[in-house]
C-alpha cells in the first residue's frame, strides 16, 4: 500500500505546527499556487505504521550481514548517531560566526588532523560530500595544477580497467578523456602498457589499492614513478582504505590526492544509498588548490580557510561546507578507535577476508586470484558452476537473500566472469562467516540439484525478482491518483 | 577491542585455517618498506562513556541561539516522528537498493519521495536525490547543456541566485568549458528585469536560471522569465525553496510552458541545520529530459509473481553501467535525508506544509515592521518577499551583528562580501518556529544597539 492510499481529506498528524495561518494577501495572485500539491493527508500513527513497515522490507546491516565487496559494510556504532545528534550540533546554522561552533569546528579539525596522519598526506578538506565527489575534487586539483603551469596538452587521465565507474566518469566531468589500461593475469597493472600509455598528453593515473580485484598492488612505487617521471600526477582512490588502515599509507607511497570514504573506512552509516563523506587529501604541491571551506586552527581558535584564504583552490563543493552531520559520526567514530583501534580495523577485516576466502576454497569454490593473499576482499568465480548447471552468479545472490544474507557484489569488476566480489568487514564474528559458508554451500548444492529454485530466487522475501525491463520501457516515476 | 568481535581462539582458528602464523602475515604482498610502523599522532581510543562525556562537553560549548539567519538553511519545526524512524536501523545503516528484492522499503519510500517532488514542482519526473541545492544547481546546467543539440556552452545566471551556489556550479561546470553569464538585477525592486535580459538574446545560450524566492527573498517575474527563455531557445532551469512551493506556483507552470528543469535544496523538508548537513538536492525535470537526468531513479513495475514492486531504473545513464559516458560521476546521494523528507511531507500534508509558509511568510513580515520602526533601519526592496527580506541599517552591520550575538541573538546574514552595493544591508528571516516574544527581543535588542551607538563611542555597544 502507497502513503498515499492511506491519505483522506481533512485528516491531519497532530505534530503539524502552526495548525491556522494567515493568507498571505501581499503576494501577487500570479505567483501563488492554484491547486494543493498531492501531498498525503495522513495521521501520525497512519505515518508511522507505514514507514516503520516499509523499513522492515529492508535488509541493512543492523538485521543481516552484507558482504558486500568494495562497499566496506560494517557496524555503524550507535554512540556516533546519538552524540552527532546532540541538539546544540544540529540547531547551529552553517552561516553562524565561528564564535558560535568552536565545539563543532574543534571536532571537525582533529578529524582533518587524523586524517592526514592516516594517509601521509600534507593537508585534508572534508567538504566533498561522497567518495564520487571527492574523486571530482582530486582530479580537479589534477587539471588545476597543470593550468597553472600552462601545461594545457595534458588531456589524458589513465584508469586501470578494474576501477570503480566513478573513476572514468569523473575523469569526464572533469574535461579528460580516459586511457584505459588492462589488469595482468594476477590481478596487477600491467607496467608495460602503463609505460605504453604514458606520454606528454598524460594528467593523470587513478589507482585503487588494494585494488577492485581484492590485491595489494605490489609494484605500487614503481607505477608512481613512471606516471610521475612523464610529467602526470597520481591520484590514490581510497575506496579500500580499510584494507591498510595503520599499516601503509598512500602519502608514503609518494601520492599526489586520495580521497577517502567515510561511511566505509569510517563506519558512517550507508542510510539506503547515502550521505556519504568523501575528504581528500593532497600532497605539499596540491595544497594552494584545495577546494574550500576546511579548517584553520590560529592560537586555540578555529575559523573556515574561505576565498581569501585559498586564491588558487579549486572552489567549493556544496553551499555549507559539507555534511557535517557525517564527519561529525566519523570523528566520533576515530576517537573511539584510536590510535590501536585502528590498527586492528585492518588486522581483522584481512583475519576475515582471507578467512572466508581460505574456508570457501575448501568447501570448492574458485576463487578469482588462488595464487594471492586477499586484502580486505577477494572474488569467487562461478563460471564453473554456470557453464555446469546454467545457475549465474546473479541467480546464486539472489538464493542467498532466502538464506539471510545479503548478496555479494556481482558482476563487478567486469573482468571475472560470473564473479561474486566478497568483503566481510572486521566487524563480523567468526560465527557470522561460518553461517555465510555454510549458505555458500547450501545453495551451490541446489544449484547443481535443482537449477530452477536457484534461478526463479528469491523466494522468501517481501518481493521477487523485479521485472526491469518492463521498469526502464514502460516508466512509472511518480503515483497519479486513479 | 572496539568493534571487532573475535577472541583470542577465534584468531588463533582461523589464522590455522588460513595457514598464516600471524595476523602481520596477510600483509606480507605489501612492500615491507611502505610499512608506516604505527600512527603516532592518532589519539588513544576513547571508551564510549569518554567520548560522550567529550561531545557533550563541546555541544554545551557551543550553546543555543536564537537564529534569524536564513540564506539558504532553514530553521524548522522537525515532528519527532521523523528522525526516530529515519533512525531505525533498517533505513540508517541500510545499502544503496541495487538488490530490489531486498530493498523494497527504501524503494517504494524513494518512489512516494519522487511523487511528493513531482507534484510539489508541477514536473514530470524526479530523481531520487543529488548532494545539496548547490551542486544540484551544478548538475541542472551540465544536464541542459547536454541536451541543447547545437552545443552551445553558455549559460545566463542571474546575480540574485544564492552567492555559494553560483560558486559551487561555477567550480564545477568551467571544466568542461561551460561559461556562467552574469545577469544583473534591479537595485531597488531586488529582482531581475526581464527586459534587461534583450542584451543577451544575441548570444546564444543553453539555459536562463531562475531563482524562486531569489537569495534576496525576493518573488522573481517567473512567468516572464521562463517565456523569454522559451523565446530564444534556451531551457529554463528552476533553483526553488520548496517549502515555498506550498504556496507558490509549481515551476511546471511558469510562463507558457513551463520551467524545463527543477532543482533545489531540501533542506526545509526535515533536515536539522547541523552546520550545514547533511542536507539534500533535489531534481525535477519534464518528461522529454528524463534520459539526461544524473542520479538514481526507482521505477514502479511487477515482479515474476505480477506483484507490484520497485527498482532503480534507467541505470545505463550512470557511471557503474556507462562509466566515462555517464550523466554525472554521483554515485551515493543523500537517502537518508530523503527518507526524512518523505516522513515529513507525509506528517505535514498539503496544508500543514502550506501553514509553515505562510507563518514564515507572516513572521518575517511582522519582523521587518518590527525592525523598519526602529529609527535608522529601512527595508531595502519593493518587490513581494517570500520569507526573507533585505534590511538597511545605519551603522556598521559586523558590529551590529556582534552585538546582537553577545545578547544570544543571530541577527541575520551580512550581504556586504557578497553583493559591495549591500554592505550595510542584512538578510533576515523569521520562521514558523519564531513567537511574537522572539520577534519583539530582536527588535528591542536592535533598537538598544543603535541608540546607544547614536549615544556613544562605537566602543560602548556590546
Amino acid at each position: 500500500m502507497l502513503i498515499f492510499e492511506h491519505s483522506r481529506p481533512g485528516r491531519r498528524a497532530f505534530a503539524q505546527a502552526p495548525v491556522s495561518a494567515p493568507a498571505a494577501a501581499d503576494l501577487p495572485a500570479d505567483q501563488l499556487r492554484a491547486l494543493p500539491p498531492l501531498l498525503p493527508e495522513c495521521s501520525e500513527l497512519d505515518v508511522v505504521r507505514h514507514y516503520t513497515g516499509l523499513s522492515r522490507k529492508n535488509f541493512s546491516i543492523d538485521t543481516q550481514f552484507y558482504p558486500l565487496g568494495s562497499c566496506t559494510m560494517k557496524y555503524n556504532p550507535r554512540a556516533c548517531n546519538t552524540l552527532a545528534m546532540l541538539p546544540q550540533f544540529l540547531a547551529r546554522h552553517p552561516l553562524a560566526d565561528v564564535e558560535t561552533g568552536q565545539g563543532f569546528l574543534a571536532s571537525m579539525h582533529e578529524l582533518q588532523e587524523m586524517l592526514k596522519e592516516v594517509t601521509g598526506m600534507a593537508a585534508v578538506c572534508l567538504a566533498p560530500m561522497a567518495g564520487a565527489h571527492g574523486e571530482f575534487a582530486g582530479v580537479a586539483m589534477i587539471r588545476a595544477y597543470h593550468d597553472a603551469r600552462g601545461d594545457a596538452a595534458r588531456t589524458e587521465i589513465i584508469v586501470p580497467d578494474a576501477a570503480h565507474g566513478t573513476n572514468p566518469a569523473t575523469a569526464t566531468m572533469c574535461g579528460y578523456a580516459v586511457k584505459e589500461i588492462p589488469t595482468d593475469r594476477d590481478g596487477n597493472v600491467d607496467l608495460d602498457a602503463l609505460r605504453a600509455a604514458v606520454g606528454p598528453q598524460t594528467a593523470g593515473i587513478m589507482l585503487t589499492n588494494p585494488s577492485t580485484l581484492g590485491v595489494f598492488e605490489p609494484a605500487i612505487g614503481e607505477i608512481q614513478k613512471i606516471v610521475h617521471q612523464a610529467g602526470g600526477l597520481t591520484y590514490y582512490d581510497g575506496a579500500n582504505l580499510n584494507a591498510i588502515l595503520g599499516r601503509v599509507r598512500p602519502g608514503d607511497m609518494g601520492f599526489d590526492v586520495i580521497h577517502m570514504n567515510l561511511h566505509k573506512t569510517f563506519s558512517t552509516p550507508h542510510g539506503g544509498g547515502g550521505p556519504g563523506a568523501g575528504p581528500v587529501g593532497v600532497s605539499e604541491r596540491l595544497r594552494p588548490y584545495l577546494p574550500i571551506p576546511y579548517v584553520l586552527e590560529e592560537n586555540g581558535a578555529y575559523r573556515w580557510a574561505e576565498e581569501a584564504d585559498c586564491p588558487h583552490s579549486i572552489g567549493r563543493m556544496s553551499a555549507f561546507g559539507g555534511n557535517m552531520g557525517v564527519l561529525m559520526r566519523a570523528f566520533i567514530y576515530a576517537r573511539m578507535l584510536g590510535r590501536d583501534g585502528m590498527h586492528r580495523v585492518a588486522e581483522y577485516a584481512a583475519l576475515n577476508a582471507n578467512y572466508l576466502a581460505a574456508e570457501l576454497k575448501k568447501a570448492g569454490f574458485d576463487l578469482a586470484f588462488p595464487q594471492r593473499r586477499a586484502s580486505h576482499e577477494f572474488i569467487v568465480t562461478l563460471k564453473k558452476l554456470k557453464d555446469e548447471t546454467g545457475v549465474s552468479a546473479m541467480d546464486f545472490a539472489k538464493r542467498l537473500l532466502d538464506y539471510g544474507f545479503h548478496a555479494p557484489t556481482t558482476y563487478f569488476p567486469m573482468l571475472v566472469p560470473e564473479c561474486l566480489l566478497i568483503e566481510p568487514t572486521e566487524t563480523e564474528s567468526k560465527a557470522t562467516l561460518d553461517a555465510f559458508v555454510a549458505a555458500m554451500v547450501a545453495v551451490k548444492r541446489e544449484a547443481e540439484g535443482n537449477a530452477e529454485r536457484v534461478k526463479t530466487a528469491p523466494h522468501t522475501l517481501p518481493a521477487r525478482r523485479m521485472d526491469d525491463v518492463k521498469a526502464a520501457r514502460e516508466l512509472d516515476l511518480a503515483w497519479k491518483p486513479g | 577491542m572496539p568493534f571487532n568481535p573475535h577472541t583470542e581462539s577465534d584468531v588463533a582458528e582461523m589464522l590455522a585455517s588460513i595457514g598464516a602464523p600471524s595476523l602481520a602475515a596477510l600483509f606480507d604482498e605489501i612492500p615491507a618498506e611502505l610499512n608506516c610502523g604505527g600512527l603516532a599522532s592518532i589519539p588513544e581510543g576513547m571508551s564510549e562513556m569518554a567520548v560522550s562525556r567529550l561531545m557533550q562537553n563541546r555541544a554545551a560549548q557551543d550553546g543555543f541561539y536564537s537564529t534569524f539567519i536564513g540564506a539558504g538553511a532553514y530553521e524548522h519545526h522537525i515532528p519527532a516522528a521523523v528522525w526516530q524512524i529515519v533512525g531505525r536501523g533498517e533505513f540508517y545503516s541500510a545499502y544503496t537498493p541495487y538488490q530490489a528484492e531486498a530493498s523494497q522499503g527504501t524503494l517504494q519510500l524513494l518512489w512516494e519521495y519522487q511523487s511528493m517532488m513531482t507534484s510539489l514542482t508541477g514536473l514530470d519526473v524526479s530523481n531520487a536525490s543529488l548532494y545539496d541545492g548547490a551542486s544540484a544547481v551544478a548538475e541542472a546546467i551540465l544536464m541542459a547543456v547536454r541536451a541543447n543539440k547545437a552545443n552551445v556552452r553558455r549559460v545566463l545566471v542571474p546575480a540574485t541566485l544564492h552567492p555559494r551556489y553560483r560558486a559551487v556550479a561555477e567550480a564545477t561546470v568551467r571544466n568542461q568549458g561551460i561559461e556562467m553569464v552574469s545577469v544583473p538585477w534591479c537595485t531597488e525592486c531586488g529582482h531581475t528585469i526581464p527586459a534587461s535580459l534583450e542584451r543577451y538574446a544575441a548570444e546564444t545560450a543553453a539555459a536562463l536560471v531562475i531563482p524562486q524566492p531569489n537569495f534576496f527573498g525576493v518573488l522573481e517575474p517567473v512567468d516572464a522569465l521562463t517565456d523569454w527563455a522559451h523565446a530564444h531557445n534556451m531551457l529554463a532551469i528552476a533553483v526553488v525553496n520548496p517549502l515555498a512551493l506550498a504556496l507558490l506556483k509549481p515551476p511546471g507552470q511558469w510562463g507558457n510552458k513551463g520551467a524545463d528543469i527543477c532543482v533545489g535544496d531540501g533542506q526545509p523538508l526535515g533536515a536539522p541545520l547541523s552546520s550545514g548537513g547533511p542536507y539534500f538536492g533535489f531534481m525535477t525535470a519534464k518528461q522529454a529530459l528524463v534520459r539526461q537526468m544524473p542520479g538514481r531513479i526507482v521505477g514502479r513495475t511487477l515482479d515474476a509473481d505480477g506483484n507490484p514492486g520497485f527498482a532503480l531504473t534507467l541505470q545505463a545513464r550512470e557511471q557503474h553501467i556507462r562509466r566515462a559516458k555517464a550523466t554525472s560521476n554521483i554515485c551515493s546521494n543523500q537517502g537518508l535525508l530523503v527518507t526524512a523528507a518523505t516522513i515529513h511531507m507525509a506528517l505535514l500534508g498539503p496544508e500543514g506544509l502550506k501553514n509553515v509558509a505562510l507563518a514564515s511568510h507572516a513572521n518575517t513580515r511582522a519582523l521587518v515592521e518590527r525592525l523598519t520602526a526602529i529609527a535608522g533601519v529601512e527595508r531595502v526592496f519593493t518587490g513581494p518577499a517570500f520569507h526573507e527580506t533585505v534590511i538597511r541599517v545605519n551603522a556598521p552591520v559586523a558590529d551590529v551583528l556582534r552585538a546582537l550575538r553577545a545578547q544570544g541573538i543571530l541577527g541575520g546574514y551580512d550581504l556586504g562580501a557578497d553583493y559591495p552595493e549591500l554592505k550595510d544591508c542584512i538578510l533576515v528571516c523569521a520562521t514558523e518556529t519564531k513567537t511574537d516574544e522572539d520577534l519583539a527581543a530582536y527588535a528591542q535588542q536592535l533598537e538598544r544597539i543603535l541608540s546607544r551607538r547614536r549615544e556613544a563611542p562605537p566602543c560602548a555597544y556590546k
